[in-house]
């Protein structure tokens, strides 16, 4: 992937874009356990965050792939894991499936919204029985007429507490397994949504968590996206955006993660020199660096491959099981190379060490992509 | 309507460059970006002339043909810039640097002249004032709004006090102070059609100036010594006990900033 001007231009856009307009409220939104997301994404949403990709008929920008890992990396560097966790559940996990599959009608009335930063989505697959095994989920539409009635509940629905339409994950017929889901836009405001909780979480903070349930709640048939009954099909194409988005978080997290902590040692004194001077610390940094820039150049792989069309499955369940499991290795790091100031909660390293460990259990658990490549590479007697 | 905004482009600040030892002047090769101050300037100018019709054009000079500053510029809104690059500026003094974009604005013909009320680099906070000087067209400095009647322009130009209201007639210069107004961002859409906008090259002789007169040729003016800033004091810290908020208004008073 080349970096030109214009790449350069749109980093430096969002660097500062969030830098005046998420960073001096990031303490504040944290201690709420949760921020204004239709303020903040209105904000976010003209620089075209929210449609990169998309079609430009819907207010998309028609870019390329490599802009998504631009934002991405750049996300990854907001001094919090929940705004950008929040940013990339609308931009890449709750409207792929839309803005592949959907009617035109449907895209006008959630996609567009979405794109110009007027509305909040939430993607709504994980189920108290049901989170790795998407195709155990039990939230049921059955259909009366042109409408879906539906029933059932979602847990760990992020941005759940203030979205206005989610992305559901149904089954809709009495077919077993991956057969018989669909994909179905609902609008929070119909009769039978509620929140049933706000939940407290580990890390995220700033994130809001929520646990939805569903009492016949009627919706248009014709709000399903794409084909009735290939949801679950659907859903993991969608999965494959979000582990790409997750990934490219990373790269950038962990860039600014290293230097940050590079910048305290040198100043740090102990034993009459800067912490830094020690090379066992040198060397445990530098091993990270080294694995950092190959987790670098594999995402520019992985966004070429993209760009070229083929099935990026093998790069993006690669590159999110080893991002986020080299995040945790370098949350951890940071935190000890600190010492008692890191575990502080007032410091940015004890954020990140809570905010990171979520990547080895979200969009995917870390035994699930393995799960994936298992598969794959033919380790797999399934 | 047409407006000119004078843009500086200048080294990047997050990685600041060093002062080149035998003139003590910056050193600016490599990838320069838009000033901060010029964001205020381009914006007032967009929002000024955002009319059928209107256009904004950016002019600067800088460096090795460099146009990457400019790019910024061009994706917030402004239609072409116009670019003065020769190694005869090198050493450019403010008056130099003045004559060359005087020369270079009239060639755009404009009714307003956006600039910055100093960079943030390497300045003096002179240029806009010669520049209006050498154009023979009046200025006014320090805007906090602008607005346009016709063929006059109103400024509420802020003083120590408060603000003037300036009545002047265009075309005109006008300096705009930082955070009268909130820059846009460039679009991912603008920053994909600055691409295509056009930018023209320019020499000291497309200008019509000869180049005794620019660059450290014509410089009346030479960087004999410079020193280190001294280092920023720490603040003082108000324990509020009660009396918090009249403490802060005596420090303010004290400081006449209140
Ligand atoms: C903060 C947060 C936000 C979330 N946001 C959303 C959201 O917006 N929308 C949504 O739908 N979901 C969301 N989730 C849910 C998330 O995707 C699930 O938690 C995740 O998929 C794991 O599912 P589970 O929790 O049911 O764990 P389980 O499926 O019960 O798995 C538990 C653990 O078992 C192991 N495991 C699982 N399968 C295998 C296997 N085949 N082989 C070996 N080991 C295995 C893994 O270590 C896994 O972590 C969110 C979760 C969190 C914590």
């Amino acid at each position: 992937m080349l970096e030109t001007d214009e790449h350069r231009l749109f980093r430096k856009t969002l660097r500062d874009l969030f830098e005046r307009e998420i960073e001096p409220h990031v303490n504040v939104w944290e201690s709420a356990r949760t921020f204004p997301a239709h303020d903040l994404f209105a904000r976010l949403a003209p620089v075209g965050i929210f449609g990169l990709e998309y079609d430009e008929a819907y207010g998309g920008m028609g870019a390329d792939h490599s802009f998504t890992l631009i934002a991405g990396e750049e996300m990854g560097r907001i001094s919090c894991g929940g705004i950008p966790m929040a940013m990339a559940v609308q931009m890449s996990m709750a409207t792929p499936a839309l803005a592949q599959y959907g009617t035109a009608e449907l895209k006008e009335a959630y996609l567009a919204p979405a794109i110009r930063g007027e509305c909040v989505a939430s993607i709504a697959v994980t189920e108290p029985d049901a989170g790795s095994d998407v195709a155990g989920i039990r939230t049921r539409g059955v259909r009366d007429g042109d409408q879906w009635i539906i029933n059932g509940s979602k847990l760990y629905v992020t941005n759940g507490t203030q979205a206005d339409w989610l992305c559901l994950l149904a089954r809709t017929s009495d077919q077993p397994g991956y057969q018989g889901m669909s994909l179905i836009v609902v609008p929070t405001s119909t009769d039978g949504v509620v929140v049933s909780r706000k939940l407290e979480k580990l890390g995220m903070w700033s994130s809001d968590t929520a646990e939805l349930s569903f009492t016949d709640v009627r919706v248009p048939v014709s709000n399903t996206i794409g084909e009735i009954g290939r949801g679950f099909q659907q859903q993991m194409v969608q999965f494959q955006a979000e582990r790409l988005i997750t990934f490219y978080k990373q790269v950038g997290s962990i860039e600014l993660a290293l230097a940050r902590t590079k910048a305290y040692l040198a100043e740090r004194q102990a034993f009459g020199k800067p912490l830094l001077a020690n090379q066992h610390l040198q060397f445990v940094l530098a091993e990270l660096s080294a694995r950092h820039d190959m987790l670098k150049h594999y995402a520019r792989t992985t966004a070429d491959a993209v760009m070229r069309g083929e099935d990026a499955t093998r790069y993006a369940t690669i590159g999110k099981l080893m991002g986020s499991r080299l995040q945790r290795e370098v949350a951890d790091t940071a935190v000890q190379f600190h010492g008692g100031i890191g575990y502080m909660d007032e410091h940015w390293t004890s954020r990140f060490f809570r905010d990171t460990r979520l990547d080895s259990i979200g969009a995917g658990a870390d035994e699930v992509m393995l799960r994936i490549l298992a598969r794959m590479d033919g380790y797999s007697t399934e | 309507m047409n407006v000119v905004v004078c843009v500086k482009q200048i080294p990047d600040p997050v990685a600041p460059g060093a002062l080149d030892p035998g003139t003590n002047t910056l050193n600016r090769s490599g990838k320069l970006i838009m000033d901060d101050s010029d964001n205020y300037g381009v914006e007032m100018a967009l929002q000024l002339a955002g009319g059928e019709g209107d256009e904004v054009t950016l002019v600067s000079m800088a460096p090795g043909g460099e146009t990457s500053g400019l790019r910024t510029g061009l994706a917030m809104g402004a239609a072409k810039a116009i670019l003065i690059s020769d190694e005869a500026l090198a050493g450019s003094d403010a008056l130099g640097t003045a004559k060359v974009l005087a020369a270079a604005i009239a060639r755009a013909n404009p009714d307003l002249i956006v600039m910055a009320t100093e960079s943030t680099d390497g300045y003096t906070g002179t240029l806009p004032v010669q520049v209006a000087e050498l154009m023979g067209l009046p200025s006014v400095t320090f805007a906090k709004a602008i607005s346009i009647e016709g063929s006059t322009i109103k400024v509420e130009r802020q003083t120590e006090a408060g603000f003037d209201e300036v009545v002047c007639p265009m075309p005109a210069v006008v300096t705009v102070t930082a955070g009268v107004v909130e820059p846009r961002y460039p679009s991912f859409k603008g920053i994909m059609a600055a691409k295509s906008k056009p930018v023209e090259n320019l020499t000291v002789a497309d200008l019509g100036l000869d180049a005794s007169q620019v660059g450290s040729a014509g410089s009346g003016q030479e960087i004999t010594d410079v020193s280190e800033s001294e280092a920023r004091g720490s603040g003082e810290i108000v324990v509020d006990e009660g009396d918090g908020a009249q403490r802060v208004v005596a420090f303010l008073e004290q400081l006449k900033v209140i």
